[in-house]
């Protein structure tokens, strides 16, 4: 069960801003959803290592060596509000 | 050639018509932009004009499939090309580089002749999800095509694409297909790079073709796997892909998991499912029950593991370096509002869900838990494939369901890649084949049943043989008949 | 807790590391330092959709080779994880970096304890502007800068084992030689290339439990650390004295003013939802990796120092400052190996002592800038050690030495600065010296000992220096009958 509070907690963890019906459509439609992967717990995995990985992979490394950069307008190209060389935002700084 | 003849051909035959000289690759290309620019399914996001297809592309490249141009799904990052994943949030973005995937097609010759429609960021089975509206299914106009890689699958059934390239997270490119009336491979994870493939699963993400036939989706892998060093985690297949010619099944098992083929399969599809499996005894294979038990739990496990990473790969949509931004009052307004309007309601409620499932406290009992049931659900298949050489179930328990049918209940829709989510989690290989028609649960006309087939780890080869031999014995040629709405 | 309890420091470290590869951790950019901004970005680095992060050989070789010389175990295999957090100088919004597998484990170096050492990688510049159009009043604006972004970094971090503001810089200063040595790092922190915080609680003196921390950030020279962990220390035990409680948070340290401010401390816990990273395999050092950075362990600082020490006799001072710095314990060892006849502890003092001291005096040279040699350093060494010429002729010579590179034993020739070894001629001096100050001479002879200082310098005077200086007190006091 999940409720508003915990909605707006991992909306905000998520920096997801939810109109009103949408905050209560997700607490009722994660709830359900957790309702079903709960089942999850009815198996015994005591002792099973976790798998994030299928491919038998290990130390795939790159060499140091430069490869070219973006020209510095290209990397700029699509950003919202480019200024002076860089990614303009509003400051950090500015948070109350 | 009469065009008809030219658009009723596979892939794999056009290729061989421009080799012999019989159409130029010219001749070909112009043919396929006349045809998608007919688009009448909201199948393409973006179509290309002769210059931009041919951007990249070596025309003499001499390479098997060389001239035979490519729908492309819309989130393999093109170089100068409006990418959008199906999203608000990237409208407009212009990647500044190219995927290795469709890379490799440029470089052997084949033109890109559109981006495809998509459900956005891959999430959904329904290609509802798009932000810029459904895909129609060239069935019935008022069916869903399947999804995420709706839009190639409905453009390669509806002949506006000779093939059609697509991804698959959880039966992202089976689950079309089959609902589509073509084949459709989601081959083993790690067989082709994900570099410029954007992001919706990583440890589950894997592209491929979706084709009219076997001999297509081959002709198509053999170009794009292999080893990509911007891929850590690429190996590509040894020895290759060649093209099928097997005739017959002898001496192959085919494994059913009975624990997953029960409640909610429709009659029809059943029905197919049973034809086929008579079909593979009539090739010389053999049919025999194996168990998976821990497979009906794939889906809880999977819609834990997809969100988790996929909350985390499309944190970066921020506002700041590219895509859309809304807000300017502060920082942390900045990234709510650029997210909370970029993105749609399925890819919100993914986002929100695996949050929760990695966020402190419950960590171990989501994220983790379902970690270690991916370990058993590769388990059993380990143990099931010493016993069998392929596993196979119907593609999907439903065939193609009306627009807005199963948009209600998130779980419901969910449940569509109950038979194609298992391979996903065990990175193994799967092809699904068109294997008849079925009536829908409610009525209706015949719709496309598509036939799973898995196989081991990189056992693409043997798994192409077995479709292809398969796939004649079916003999499936029904066309759409374009019921519109 | 009483407060007339003897309260201690307990102070951990944790240092951000700058690898100096050519090229950033997981993408082809070059590593830059004061370049313009975004000149070295990459789809990679700029998080663009579908890119895919692949590691840096050299980087992983160089964490070895730290891990090596902190003697940390290294892990089998280590794992890397998303650390999840949105700023915009995390394009991806997660820093890959190391959780539960970090490359390396529990190590030491010197009395301290390391806990750990993984990698990852750094984060972009952002430079905070003055505020534009259409901004909420007040706001302003920061620029951002990918070209640090992605640098590789290792982060080292220690047991508390420290305990005063002094052992943290004496102990950083350590820290910093080490790595400076390996040459996998500039180790300059104006420059950022070491970072270092330092989480500092008190507690009464032989408790084994620890009281609430405080973490000061990125502090940009050991001399302000020092400070700053001193007037926090202070202010801690103030506080727990007068019966208050030290709260978390984070501080900053002002050099300017020697005052500490809190930073962010209504921040919101972080939730960092760590993960495994899916797109990158795990690094398992194989027995050659391993043996490399083994074979390529220079002699580090600590054992340089102890060995400068034991084998040589060095003084601790002059051993210290010799092994800190490997340009001048190669100047040292050169010095010792042209004259293998002098006492090393006398080279190791002439060169750290007024070798040093007469480099700074004319025009503060860098030892690599002086034209003079080891071999010409020794060969006045030697003459001193011999006796042919007296300390204070040495230091002249010397100046000379450093001013236009001349050879010692031409500058004692020409100017006659010999020694005067004929003990006749010395002792008529000193007679002299008596006769012409009969006021000092009568205040030794009545016990004032320290006016013999008087009649030393006037022989001193008499021979310009040239003798020895020993020699000449014993003379004063056997004929003033001491
Ligand atoms: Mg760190
Ligand atoms: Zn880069």
């Amino acid at each position: 069960m999940i409720e508003r509070e915990q909605v707006l907690h991992v909306a905000r963890l998520s920096r997801l801003k939810l109109s009103e019906e949408e905050v209560a459509a997700l607490e009722h439609e994660l709830s359900s959803i957790l309702d079903h992967v709960d089942r999850l717990t009815e198996i015994d995995v005591e002792g099973v290592e976790p798998t994030s990985h299928v491919v038998p992979l290990e130390n795939v490394l790159r060499d140091d060596l430069p490869r070219p950069s973006l020209d510095r307008d290209r990397a700029l190209e699509g950003a919202p509000d480019p200024h002076d060389g860089a990614f303009r935002v509003p400051s950090p700084q500015a948070e109350a | 050639m009469a065009e008809h003849e030219l658009l009723a051909a596979t892939a794999t035959e056009t290729a061989g018509l421009i080799a012999d000289g019989v159409v130029s690759s010219d001749e070909c290309l112009n043919a396929w932009l006349d045809r998608a620019a007919e688009d009448r399914l909201n199948g393409y996001l973006w179509k290309a004009d002769r210059a931009a297809a041919m951007r990249g592309v070596d025309p003499d490249s001499g390479a098997p499939g060389a001239g035979v141009p490519v729908a492309v799904k819309d989130i393999f990052c093109t170089t100068g090309v409006p990418t959008t994943a199906g999203s608000r949030i990237l409208e407009g973005y212009i990647p500044p580089y190219t995927s290795t995937a469709l890379s490799r097609l440029s470089a052997s010759g084949m033109p890109m002749i559109g981006k495809t429609n998509m459900d956005e960021f891959a999430m959904g089975s329904s290609n509802e999800n798009s932000a810029y509206g459904p895909v129609l299914n060239p069935w019935d106009h008022g069916r869903v095509p399947g999804g995420s890689s709706g839009g190639s699958a409905a453009v390669v059934a509806g002949r506006l694409a000779p093939w059609a390239l697509g991804t698959d997270t959880g039966g992202s490119i089976r689950q079309p297909a089959a609902l589509c009336g073509i084949v459709g491979l989601k081959p083993t994870y790690g067989a082709i790079s994900r570099y410029g493939m954007i992001a919706f699963a990583s440890s589950l993400d894997q592209c491929g073709p979706l084709t009219r036939d076997v001999t297509d989706a081959a002709l198509m892998l053999s170009r794009l796997q292999g080893r990509d060093e911007m891929d850590s985690t690429s190996v590509g297949i040894e020895g290759g892909v060649e093209l099928p010619s097997a005739v017959d099944l002898n001496g192959l098992r085919f494994g059913i998991p009975a624990d997953l083929i029960g409640e909610g399969l429709e009659a029809g599809v059943r029905k197919v499912f049973e034809q086929t499996t008579a079909a593979i005894e009539r090739l010389g294979g053999s049919i025999e029950s194996i168990a998976l038990p821990h497979s009906d739990h794939g889906i809880s496990a999977y819609y834990v593991l997809a969100p988790a990473e996929a909350s985390t790969n499309l944190a970066r949509y921020d506002g700041v370096r590219y895509g859309m931004r809304e807000s300017e009052d502060d920082l942390v307004s900045m990234y709510e509002e650029t997210r909370g309007a970029g993105f749609g309601p399925e890819v919100k409620r993914r986002i929100m869900l695996g949050t929760y499932a990695l966020s402190s406290g419950y960590y171990e009992a989501y994220y983790g838990r379902a970690q270690r049931v991916r370990t058993m659900i590769v388990r059993d298949f380990d143990k099931a494939f010493g016993q069998v050489d392929f596993v196979v179930t119907p593609t999907s328990p439903t065939v193609a369901f009306g627009l807005g049918e199963k948009t209600g209940d998130p779980w419901t829709m969910y449940l569509n890649d109950l038979y194609t989510v298992p391979m996903s989690l065990a990175g193994i290989p799967a092809i699904s084949i068109p294997a008849g028609t079925a009536g829908p649960a409610g009525g209706g006309p015949e719709l496309p049943v598509g036939f799973q087939i898995a196989a081991p780890a990189f056992a693409e080869q043997s798994l192409l043989e077995a479709a292809f031999a398969l796939e004649r014995e079916i003999g499936f040629e029904q066309e759409p008949q374009e019921v519109e709405r | 807790m009483s407060s007339e309890q003897e309260l201690e420091a307990v102070i951990g470290l944790e240092i951000h590391v700058q690898l100096s590869t050519r090229t950033k951790m997981f993408c082809g950019c070059e590593l830059s330092f004061g370049d313009r901004a975004n000149v070295h970005t990459c789809p990679i680095c700029l998080a663009h959709p579908g890119v895919l992060p692949v590691p840096n050989r050299t980087a992983i070789e160089y964490a070895l080779l730290i891990a090596a010389a902190l003697e940390c175990e290294v892990a089998p295999r280590s794992i890397f994880h998303r650390k999840n957090y949105f700023y915009p100088d995390s394009p991806k919004a997660y820093q890959i970096s190391q959780y539960d597998v970090p490359i390396a484990g529990a190590g030491r170096l010197g009395d301290v304890r390391i806990h750990r050492a993984h990698l990852e990688e750094d984060a972009a510049k952002m430079v905070h502007v003055g505020h534009h159009r259409g901004r909420i009043q007040g706001s302003d604006d920061s620029l951002v800068d990918f070209n640090r972004g992605g640098t590789p970094l290792v982060e080292i971090v220690t047991e508390p084992d420290l305990r005063s503001g002094a052992q943290v810089r004496e102990w950083g200063q350590l820290l910093r030689a080490t790595i400076r040595q390996l040459g996998v790092s500039d180790v300059n922190m104006e420059e950022g290339s070491l970072r270092c915080d330092a989480n500092v609680s008190v507690r009464p003196v032989g408790s084994d439990e620890f009281g609430t921390k405080t973490e000061m950030k990125n502090m940009n020279s050991f001399r302000f650390i020092e400070r700053g962990i001193e007037a926090e220390v202070a202010r801690q035990k103030e506080l727990i004295a007068s019966g208050g409680q030290v709260v978390q948070e984070t501080l900053h340290f002002d050099p300017a003013t020697g005052e500490l401010h809190s930073l962010r401390s209504k921040e919101e816990a972080h939730d960092y939802r760590y993960m495994p990273e899916p797109d990158l395999v795990p690094v398992v050092p194989t027995r050659q990796m391993l043996d490399a950075a083994a074979a390529a362990l220079p002699e580090l600082p600590a054992e340089r120092s102890q060995r400068y020490r034991e084998e040589l006799g060095v003084s601790e001072g002059a051993a210290l400052k010799l092994s800190f710095d490997l340009e001048w314990a190669e100047f040292f060892e050169g010095v010792i190996a042209h004259h293998p006849e002098i006492e090393p502890r006398a080279a190791a003092n002439w060169v750290t002592g007024e070798f040093a001291a007469e480099l700074r005096k004319q025009g503060d040279q860098a030892l690599g800038e002086t034209v003079v040699t080891p071999d010409s350093l020794g060969a006045l060494v030697r003459l001193v050690g011999s006796k042919r010429i007296s300390h204070s002729s040495a230091k002249a010579v010397l100046a000379e030495m450093v001013a236009d590179g001349a050879d010692p034993l031409e500058v004692v020739e020409e100017r006659g600065l010999e020694q005067i070894s004929d003990s006749g001629e010395l002792e008529k001096i000193v007679a002299q010296a008596i006769d012409e100050n009969p006021a000092p001479a009568e205040q030794v002879r009545s016990g004032n000992e320290k006016a013999i200082g008087a009649l030393v310098g006037a022989v001193m005077k008499a021979t310009q220096g040239r003798a020895d200086g020993g020699e000449v007190t014993r003379l004063l006091r056997r004929d003033l009958g001491l």
